[in-house]
């Protein structure tokens, strides 16, 4: 049986692993590398490196970082952050990451995600999407969450799957650093409404938070303060998984 | 000892690279045939689309020399590498393959998986043991491989899997016939499973 994924998330900031708390308060971690290796051994199935900068700082991507990483596992990881063109693809893709998130630059320009797919496969292409409830509904924000697109997240996750997306990854903002859990009903929505994988993000707090968002339909879930600061053990997390009936990768 | 990973623009073979090199595998990233010759072992690399794949791999003139180097050596496909080893895939309408182990290459239907599957089959699966093989040496039934693929091989003989992944079909992962070996899994991107295969593989050099 196909595993559900747990996935570790790294916040990278001027080449140091960070976590901000709903985008705020931003404390200094540990090295990218180091933190990679550990997650890699403990039994993570995949990792993310966000470079946070660089979407409104314009900091480029940190290919040294991607190739020093590609160096040292042998598990799959995805870049993201700034990245807004076919040459920003090429660049990550070639230092050894396997996917490639792309968030704001494909609200602004849709396209980008069927040129990448096009060019490099659709595995490689994970649409990002930052999510917060209004209403009855949710809207795509950009910028960090600072600026609401009006874009509805159902609509433009199933547009990025259309134009060639390989995978979505769902973050919320209404829960991300807050760990109380998952928005379970937006990943259920979204599970149901999609071909292609959902990653669950923002809101890990306990294990079970896991469990019920994979049991909704989430096909991966994603954290990162639990794991950094050690507040849950990748290798217990997946052992109550299995408990709980959930197929992980032990 | 070396290998040498077949370059026609399959765009990331770092990571095959890098993992072969761990392994003490001297590695050439090449698309001169004389490399083939000096090489103990070929690797077919590749992801994107099988129409554009086996197009770019015909305009390096390396097929006759790959099925030249066979008769003394192996040849390993990776993911769309592997997929390539058959004879035809319908990728994007039909496209002749290598046709090195007989059978073809077609797309996951969504309506013919087991609710709730996506495409593509994206994610670690267990490998089950159809055959015994020395690639497999060491190795468990259930092992998780990274797999990430749209398009899955049916070859023609059920006896060429050696072991498959349960995706509702029976997809499978590593397919041998003589000199020929397929992953349709990424080795390089398996952990420990990973890398035992491949240094089974070195073992069978």
């Amino acid at each position: 049986m196909l595993a559900k994924r747990i996935i570790a998330c790294l916040d990278v900031d001027h080449g140091r692993v960070v976590k901000g708390q709903k985008f705020k308060n931003i404390v200094d971690v540990e090295d990218p590398v180091k933190l990679a290796r550990r997650y890699t051994n403990e039994g993570i199935d995949e990792l993310v490196f966000y470079d946070i900068t660089a979407s409104y700082e314009d900091r480029g991507i940190f290919l040294d970082i991607v190739e020093d990483v590609a160096e040292a596992i042998r598990i799959p990881f995805t870049i993201g952050g700034g990245v807004s063109s076919v040459e920003d693809f090429r660049a990550v893709l070639n230092r050894g990451a396997d996917k490639v998130s792309v968030n704001s630059a494909a609200v602004k320009r849709p396209e980008l995600i069927r040129e990448a797919s096009e060019r490099f496969g659709n595995q490689c292409v994970v649409l990002s999407i930052d999510a917060k409830r209004n209403g009855d509904h949710w809207d795509v924000y950009i910028k960090g969450g600072r600026e609401n697109t009006g874009l509805d997240v159902i609509e433009w996750a199933k547009k990025g799957e259309a134009l060639g997306a390989g995978e979505i990854c769902i973050n919320s903002i209404d829960t991300d650093g807050v760990k109380n859990g998952f928005d379970l009903e937006l990943n259920k929505r979204l599970a149901e409404e999609l071909t292609i994988p959902v990653i669950a993000s923002g809101g890990a707090g306990k294990p079970e938070h896991f469990r019920d968002v994979l049991k909704v339909g989430a096909d991966a879930a994603l954290a990162a303060s639990v794991f950094h600061y050690d507040t849950i053990k990748v290798k217990d997390l997946k052992k109550e998984l299995k408990e709980a009936g959930i197929e992980v990768r032990l | 000892m070396k290998a040498a990973i077949i370059d026609y623009g399959a765009g990331n073979l770092k990571n095959v690279k890098t993992a072969l090199e761990e392994l003490g595998i001297e590695c050439v990233i090449t698309d001169k045939k004389e490399d083939l010759e000096t090489a103990d072992l070929m690797v077919l690399p590749g992801v994107g689309a099988f129409g554009q794949a086996m197009q770019n791999l015909k305009k390096t003139g390396l097929i006759g020399p790959i099925r030249e180097n066979l008769k003394n050596k192996p040849l390993l496909g990776i993911c769309l590498g592997m997929q390539m080893l058959f004879d035809k895939s319908y990728e994007l309408g039909e496209t002749e393959g290598l046709g090195l182990i007989p059978g073809e290459v077609v797309p996951f239907i969504k309506e013919e998986l087991r609710e709730g599957s996506k495409i593509p089959h994206m994610g670690w699966n267990q490998m089950h043991i159809n055959k015994d093989h020395p690639i497999i040496k060491d190795l468990n039934d259930g092992d998780y491989v990274y797999f990430v693929h749209s398009y899955y091989a049916r070859p023609k003989d059920f006896d060429d899997v050696v072991t498959w992944a349960d995706y509702t079909k029976k997809v499978p992962a590593i397919v041998a016939k003589g000199n020929v070996i397929g992953c349709q899994f990424h080795p390089e991107k398996s952990a420990q499973v990973g890398r035992k295969i491949l240094e089974n593989l070195k073992e069978m050099l």
